[in-house]
């Protein structure tokens, strides 16, 4: 039993993304999910599974304003970050067991215009426990709450902020080539240094953007995603991870390491590939040193060594691992990470223009929320 | 009104961390023993993961214990914390077994190191509500 070709990624789409949509998060998840689902090249009466993010659009609206006439199941993934990836495990069990077809996956939020992380962190259950121990204390925003785990590998590894830097360079980088992003300007290291910091080691551009927009992709049965208007992504490893202490980082035994620590080796094992076999990867950078941090629990580099792997070149488009070619959460937008289920999408189709990887056939996408869950996805093109 | 302008996010105690914040009222630091196996956990929370008993005794943590990391906050997301500027946030392992997080108050940032032992100490914050504050050991 294994969820290894249950399904693809048969359709992706976005709205554009912006400082101040003007629109409701409901018209923004509406748009995003009509032109993943004619990207497909499906009609949206054929969605007969949902997997919103949680929050304040829920599968009935979805029901309401695209006429679905028989929705079949509907669930919600809440891990923060983590919950795009995760809810495509969520839709591929759902298609395994014979419950539905197409499962729309969509996302979207005034990130920036209506309220601020600060404030919406508070209201979210993942954060119940870090709201009232911490939050009292001044240790509000994630920014505040990640810091000590950088903080530590950098102690204990001697990882350093140019090295955090050149994540954040590099995906700019790709952010300005790939064309549909938010941040447009070129970024030097000496940028990066020269940014403010906002939590000790997290300097502002070591921070992901808040971002109106919207996103959406569509996941299929493997035997209907054949027909489909696309070539199908097949999803071949997928899984989720849980870090021991997952309601406080403050209480983690070893603070440098994720759920996805866990996750990954299942992941690989499902699609029977190992890092090396990976020709582009999207990982979830809501911060730099996220992405550090999850190179080394992907097995990409050792455990400590995500500092020197990074600042090789390696994660640079040419590099042995190209990340996060839209420009991710820091340059493109922050959609939650449903941007970088897009773009691998789009890579293993060919599709990625002027970011375009050569010959990506086999690629991985990462999601990162809360207190440290995590998801993987191995996909290959079909 | 006036306690109103206190603009700091503010706990709010369930049955299960009552006793704590109570506690930190006395300049206590009070952990959750369970009483089944007598693990010590932290943060206060109704079952002990090891054995599953939700009875427990609450003990005073000597308030001793050495930084497990730490940020230096420069920004305030609530504007309750925007006079504190810069501030230290450490994460701090207890001898006690357990981890608390606090500001350490009067350290200089170049000093600062995993390992290094602070106390823990307390600071009213408003009528009702005293939080722990960590010191560097003298």
């Amino acid at each position: 039993m294994s969820l290894r070709e249950v399904g693809a990624v048969t359709g992706v789409g976005e709205t554009a993304y912006s400082r101040d949509s003007g629109r409701s998060v409901l018209a923004l998840q509406l748009e995003a999910s009509l032109n993943a689902i004619r990207d497909a090249g499906l009609d949206p009466k054929d969605i007969d599974g949902i997997i919103p993010y949680a929050g304040a659009v829920v599968a009935e609206d979805f029901v309401t304003n695209f006429g679905i006439p028989d929705l079949r199941f509907s669930a919600t993934t809440p891990l923060g970050g983590a919950s795009c990836v995760a809810g495509i495990q969520a839709a591929l069990a759902a298609i395994k067991a014979g419950i539905c077809r197409h499962v729309l996956l969509p996302i979207g939020r005034n990130g920036s215009s209506g309220g601020r992380i600060g404030m919406r962190v508070q209201q979210m259950p993942q954060f119940r426990v870090v709201g009232e121990f911490e939050m009292p204390l001044g240790a509000i925003a994630p920014a505040q709450l990640y810091a000590p785990m950088a903080r530590r590998h950098m102690e204990l590894y001697g990882t350093t902020s140019r090295q955090l830097g050149e994540i954040a360079v590099s995906t700019r980088g790709n952010a300005i080539l790939h064309g549909n992003a938010m941040m447009t300007r070129p970024m030097t290291i000496d940028d990066h240094q020269a940014s403010r910091m906002i939590s000790d080691p997290l300097r502002l551009l070591d921070c992901s953007l808040e971002s109106d927009g919207g996103a959406a992709i569509v996941v299929s049965g493997a035997e209907y995603a054949r027909d489909l208007r696309k070539r199908p992504v097949y999803v071949t490893g997928i899984a989720e991870g849980h870090p021991d202490s997952p309601s406080a980082i403050t209480q983690r035994p070893d603070m440098t390491r994720l759920g996805l620590a866990k996750a990954a080796p299942k992941a690989f094992a499902m699609a029977g590939v190992t890092p090396a076999d990976i020709d582009v990867a999207e990982i979830y950078d809501c911060f730099t040193y996220i992405v550090l941090c999850q190179l080394e629990d992907i097995g990409f580099c050792k455990k400590g060594e995500g500092g020197p792997f990074v600042e090789s070149g390696a994660i640079r488009l040419g590099g042995e691992l190209p990340i996060n070619t839209h420009g991710g959460l820091l340059s493109q937008a922050h959609v939650v990470g449903m941007n970088h289920v897009v773009e691998l999408v789009r890579q293993l189709r060919g599709e990625a223009g002027p970011v375009q990887v050569t010959d990506a056939e086999i690629g991985l996408v990462t999601g990162y929320g809360d207190m440290g869950d995590g998801s993987v996805a191995i996909m290959r093109r079909g | 009104m006036t306690n109103d302008s206190y603009d700091k996010p503010m706990p709010e105690p369930t049955p299960d961390s009552a006793p704590y914040w109570a506690g930190l009222q006395q300049h206590k630091l009070l952990l959750q023993k369970c009483a089944g196996c007598g693990r010590i956990r932290h943060y206060p929370r109704p079952m002990c993961d090891a054995c599953y008993s939700t009875d427990v005794t609450w003990v005073e943590a000597a308030g001793r214990g050495k930084v497990h990391s730490w940020t230096i906050t420069h920004h305030a997301f609530v504007p309750g914390f925007r006079d504190e500027l810069p501030y230290v946030l450490a994460t701090v392992d207890l001898e006690e077994g357990v981890r608390m997080n606090a500001q350490l108050r009067g350290a200089d940032p170049v000093s600062l190191r995993i390992g290094l032992p602070v106390r823990v100490d307390y600071e009213r914050a408003r009528e009702g509500l005293t939080l722990p504050i960590l010191r560097a050991e003298g």
